[in-house]
């Protein structure tokens, strides 16, 4: 039971990352690398400024600013210096590396003893739970801090979701949900499309910074290393959810991209219960996401060819 | 009022490729004109609309269009002044969004996209109304995909986008080129009711003969990136399909003569 909250408050924490991913990459098709940067970014501003005394609330809202500087530094490399989407985002995450050692001032930066997010949603909860340090979930004796953390931290990405929701039914989403669609149409309607690539950059790296600042809080240390990889994470959700929910709609696009992540990091915490060594990690998300990727395609033109023969025999 | 005035372009200038597309072009369009432009391929026609479009800037020369000289804006800062309807119909619309989302976008065209709600329910009924003067059934399908129209349906969405806000200068570069035969003709009829209507200034780009005949006040014929002939006036009323066909092979013959006394001269000279 501790295994499943633990693994859906990640799942929901990476699922901003998964937001993020999905806006670059589905909304305006431009393979963004700075993630694995913008995520690590997101947690060091969070946890030098939490270990500066200042609340978890502020120093959260600063670390998705933080993201929104990278993400708009990416995209200025990409629509006003016109450097390669790839090597922009590359360029970005390099710099960032060096940018995060500097604000952490360490590799790592440890959050015991520091008022964080985690610490207010137990207090939060605590009128809704009492004060035992543990309760029953349909019969599993559970701590009541994962139990509240998960809480707030669902209702938190819930509440980002919505907001992105609404966001793209505005006018300017719906010009900018248009600029990865036809560009050319856009340029038309008289918007500049660079700059509509920009904001949607900034967006993406604030919510992937975000995400980086919950988890850095929920996990209790900010590394410099924790966002290697994390693009791929990110990646793999978006495709799982994209394969569980078909549908036109953006709610549908977005609801998709929470199961998703949600799904895949529930089966990350199997893999690891049954066995599988945390040094694979990266290597098994790497070949799940090729495995999603390309799976759906040979199994269509193999069930085309099995339905051929059959027509033929 | 539009005018163009000398304008050069070269594309791949200084490479073997290297193809002088407009060679000194100068045109002045009165406001409320309706002017086709024919050509031979490769004559620069649908380059001259392009750069009066802003999709490239000029080597040389100005464009001035309601008496501002739009020669250095970008692209999307003309679209304030253009309407644009292009050759592809795929590329006048956003096929992942609604059309009722399209048409959103264009009730703003030229205005700096807000933070507010894109699809009002009085721009909703307007859509509605306009659409159906389009009488293709489309006002009941505001939420459907523009990806699953036909070409038709959508060149015609696109001419209302184009038009929405009434344009100082409307762009039709071959727009019923990739139609079928009862699309091309429902698209031009829809052309001339709309340019009608709201006494459009209208650059038309068109490889028929028969369009060229029978639409507007102006003809322009272009060859090799410069204006060879320009009727109007009773001239241009008097013109059929078939002087223009004339008209066309007498410029391919001279070329051909052009080609044949070089090479002769060649022989001899060189």
């Amino acid at each position: 039971m501790n295994l499943l909250l633990g693994s859906l408050t990640i799942g929901l924490i990476l699922s901003l990352l998964a937001l993020g991913a999905y806006i670059a990459f589905r909304i305006f098709d431009f393979a963004d690398m700075t993630a694995d940067g913008s995520l690590t970014l997101g947690g060091a501003v969070a946890a030098i400024l939490l270990v500066s005394g200042v609340s978890p609330l502020t120093a959260t809202l600063a670390a998705t600013v933080s993201g929104v500087m990278a993400g708009t530094v990416t995209g200025l490399l990409y629509t006003r210096c016109r450097i390669h989407p790839i090597l922009s985002g590359i360029l970005t995450m390099t710099a960032l590396y060096s940018v995060n050692l500097r604000i952490m001032g360490k590799s790592n930066i440890s959050l015991m003893s520091v008022n964080t997010l985690a610490a207010m949603a137990e207090q939060l909860c605590q009128p809704l739970f009492g004060s035992g340090a543990t309760l029953l979930l349909w019969g599993w004796p559970v701590a009541s801090r994962d139990v509240s953390v998960l809480l707030v931290t669902a209702l938190l990405v819930l509440l980002v979701n919505l907001l992105v929701y609404l966001f793209f039914r505005t006018v300017l989403g719906t010009v900018m949900r248009a600029t990865g669609d036809n560009p050319q149409m856009v340029r038309a309607q008289g918007t500049d499309t660079g700059l509509m690539i920009t904001i949607g950059l900034a967006l993406a790296n604030g919510l992937i910074a975000l995400s980086g600042a919950l988890l850095t809080q929920y996990q209790g240390f900010a590394d410099v290393q924790m966002g290697i990889g994390m693009l791929v994470w990110g990646l793999a959700s978006v495709i799982i959810g994209e394969s569980l929910v078909r549908g036109g709609g953006l709610g549908f696009a977005l609801s998709g991209v929470l199961i998703g992540s949600l799904l895949f990091r529930l089966m990350v915490a199997i893999a690891l219960r049954f066995g599988l060594n945390p040094n694979d990690l990266k290597l098994v998300t790497a070949l799940c996401v090729f495995a999603a990727l390309v799976l759906p395609r040979w199994l269509e033109s193999f069930g085309n060819a099995g339905w051929k023969r059959g027509r033929h025999a | 009022m539009l005018e163009i005035k000398g304008y050069r372009k070269t594309f791949h200038a200084g490479t073997p490729n290297q193809i002088k597309a407009l060679r000194g072009v100068t045109l002045s369009i009165d406001d409320g004109s309706f002017v086709v432009v024919i050509g031979t391929n490769g004559s620069g026609k649908s380059t001259l609309l392009n750069a009066v479009a802003g999709s490239f800037l000029a080597d040389e020369g100005s464009i001035l269009l309601d008496g501002s000289d739009i020669s250095s804006w970008p692209e999307h800062r003309r679209a304030k002044l253009i309407g644009r309807v292009f050759q592809n119909p795929f590329s006048g619309t956003a096929p992942g969004m609604t059309i009722a989302e399209n048409l959103a976008m264009a009730a703003r065209r030229g205005h700096f996209p807000t933070i507010s709600w894109a699809l009002r329910p009085r721009l909703l009924e307007e859509c509605r109304e306009r659409i159906a003067t389009l009488k293709m059934g489309l006002e009941d399908r505001l939420n459907t995909p523009i990806g699953g129209l036909s070409g038709g349906q959508r060149q015609a969405l696109t001419l209302l986008m184009a038009t929405w806000q009434r344009p100082a200068l409307l762009l039709l570069d071959e727009h019923t080129a990739a139609l079928d035969p009862r699309s091309a003709e429902r698209i031009i009829e829809l052309t001339s009711e709309i340019v009608t209507a709201h006494r459009l200034t209208t650059l038309m780009v068109t490889h028929s003969m028969h369009q060229a005949a029978n639409l507007g006040d102006r003809l322009v014929m272009m060859h090799r990136g410069e204006v060879v002939r320009d009727l109007s006036g009773e001239e241009k009323k008097r013109l059929r399909p078939d002087d223009l066909l004339a008209h066309f092979d007498r410029v391919r013959r001279r070329e051909m003569l052009d080609e044949s006394a070089a090479e002769m001269l060649a022989e001899r000279y060189v």
